[in-house]
């Protein structure tokens, strides 16, 4: 590795850890997201160049930010007709200019990430600028990367960025975190971006692969800074606890070749029982904050159940079916209502399942998702149903978005002939 | 990944940590835990008594001598560990140069095996591995009895 390539990958290591700052510090002075994104990224364009001759120094952090406010200091000079208002900003920051002072007010920084979050999420952007932007300038991914993850080109995802930050300068979105009457609704936003980054790494919707772990501990790692900046939120310790278990499946959910396996025949020594051991912890902390348990908090408590049965014998169906009915009620759905079907038709069998799962199929609300016809396909075949299993296995593999997943119905489908 | 950053002093960064007041010591180090914590990357860490109440066992020769520490000609003492998770080796190392520590002190940062680094058909590994589930198990058992 030569020096420069050394130093590219200490710089990214840097701005992976120290972005979200960085971004957020540049943002409260600038008092515009899109614009500190851009300092930020200017002076990282800065740090490649010089870091490699004068060395990485001591507070790269700290230097990133200085370079940041010295460019917006010297466009605001350059301006013809310099405003009384950009002026006072100019001097406030030049005051705090040199990179070797203390390291900023951690509470400051705390304070300014959280507005990051949230104006990341904020409801003038679209859901998928929401992902791009929460990963670019909380997360520090590239715009590679994130076009990597989605399977999208990365000129996409640099053209939402780029209309994100025109929406929020045009819609002239304050740097502040939301006030108190819409405070739920707005972090409610935030967890929502979370979960769908999550998701998207647990199970791919789209590709040849069936799971992008990297992107779902990215969001990991973004819910548990945020549990840390709102540790009185319920709700965040609940998305925080079933991400941890969740990923604690990530080592067995894949055989060496990239094959699914599927929850039951997993080797459960192979899960991470250091995450299993943090997801129960943040439920507990959910607990202790004595407020209940919310739409995570519950997916949490069910994916608990699943991580901590030592065989999947020992899954206490009954408990996960009577969550199940709590999550359908709190959030109804009929996404929720299949799981809970299957969560019954493993507690008190298949005939009274395949009911709940007929419903849905009556009502036609999972019309077009593959995983209807593979759960109902499932019910019938243990029902002795053969001919009517497989026409359902056949069914759902057409339906299926990705090739791993096809795959395994293509086994469900070789099984019910081989039993017939 | 995961890596693990493994603590070393000598003697003398031992004896110039005494000369710093144990509170201020406490604060340094729990506010570069709270910062792994706040970024999510902290997975666990140890810290190590005093290397005079340890002792060594030493496999130079056969049967094994075993002395009691600190340890003659030793320069530098292990005394404690963290397991970080995060992206990249340079992650870490960054996360590690940010560690309040002194001169005659350092952080060696190595990565964690996983299932993967090893032979999966190998007996002793599949041994290994239900062995993290036994104790699990009685993990499990114990809280049980207590009732949690």
């Amino acid at each position: 590795m030569d020096d420069a390539e050394a130093v590219s990958r200490r710089v990214a290591a840097v701005w992976r850890i120290e972005s979200a700052r960085i971004v957020a510090t540049l943002a409260r002075y600038v008092g515009d997201v899109g614009l500190a994104e851009d300092l930020a990224q200017e002076a990282l364009v800065d740090a490649l160049r010089q870091w490699p001759a004068q060395g990485v120094p001591a507070n790269p952090g700290a230097w990133l930010t200085a370079v940041g406010k010295r460019t917006a200091i010297d466009a605001w000079r350059r301006r013809e007709r310099l405003d009384h208002r950009y002026a006072a900003i100019a001097h406030d920051l030049e005051n705090g200019l040199d990179p070797d002072a203390a390291p900023w007010d951690p509470d400051t920084i705390d304070d300014d990430v959280l507005r990051l979050i949230f104006i990341s999420c904020h409801p003038v952007l679209a859901r998928e600028q929401h992902v791009a932007l929460t990963l670019r300038v909380v997360g520090g991914l590239t715009s590679e990367e994130i076009a990597r993850a989605f399977l999208v080109p990365t000129a996409t995802v640099q053209q939402r960025i780029v209309r994100a930050k025109k929406t929020l300068s045009a819609a002239r979105v304050p740097f502040e975190v939301p006030e108190r009457a819409e405070f739920p609704e707005r972090l409610s936003s935030v967890l929502g971006v979370l979960y769908l980054i999550f998701n998207e790494g647990y199970a791919a919707s789209a590709g040849e692969e069936w799971m992008r772990p990297e992107l779902a501990l990215e969001a990991l790692r973004l819910a548990r800074s945020l549990a840390s900046l709102v540790p009185r939120e319920p709700e965040v310790h609940g998305i925080v606890a079933l991400f941890e278990f969740q990923a604690s499946r990530f080592g067995a959910r894949t055989t060496p070749a990239g094959e699914p396996i599927l929850l039951p025949d997993q080797d459960r020594s192979r899960w991470d029982h250091t995450l299993i051991t943090r997801g129960s912890a943040a439920l507990a902390r959910q607990d202790a904050l004595g407020r209940g348990r919310g739409y995570y908090g519950l997916q949490a408590a069910i994916a608990q159940c699943h991580a901590t049965a030592l065989r999947a014998e020992d899954t206490d169906w009954e408990r996960i079916s009577v969550l199940y009915e709590a999550l359908g009620r709190l959030a109804p759905s009929p996404v929720v209502e299949l799981n809970r079907a299957v969560a019954v038709s493993m507690s008190e069998g298949p005939a009274t399942a395949l009911r709940i799962v007929d419903g849905l199929v009556a009502s036609g609300a999972l019309a077009g998702y593959h995983v209807l016809p593979s759960v109902r396909g499932e019910l019938l075949h243990r029902l002795g149903r053969t001919e009517e299993a497989r026409s359902e296995f056949v069914a759902a593999a057409r339906l299926a978005g990705n090739d791993r997943e096809r795959a395994v119905l293509r086994r469900k489908i070789d099984d019910v002939d081989a039993a017939s | 990944m995961k890596y693990m950053l493994i603590m070393r002093s000598d003697d003398a960064a031992v004896e110039a940590f005494k000369d710093i007041p144990f509170e201020e010591v406490i604060e340094r180090m729990g506010r570069y835990n709270e910062s792994l914590i706040d970024a999510g990357v902290m997975a666990g860490g140890e810290g190590l008594t005093d290397a005079s109440e340890g002792v060594v066992v030493d496999f130079s020769s056969q049967p094994p001598v075993v002395t009691d520490g600190p340890y003659g000609e030793t320069k530098e003492l292990f005394n404690g560990f963290w397991i970080l998770q995060v992206s990249s080796k340079e992650e870490a190392i960054e996360w590690a140069s940010r560690c309040p520590l002194g001169p005659g002190s350092k952080l060696e940062v190595r990565r964690v095996t996983e299932l993967e680094d090893f032979p999966q058909d190998n007996e002793w590994i599949q041994k290994e591995a239900q062995w993290i589930a036994d104790a699990e198990a009685a993990k499990k058992a114990e809280s049980a009895k207590k009732g949690d």
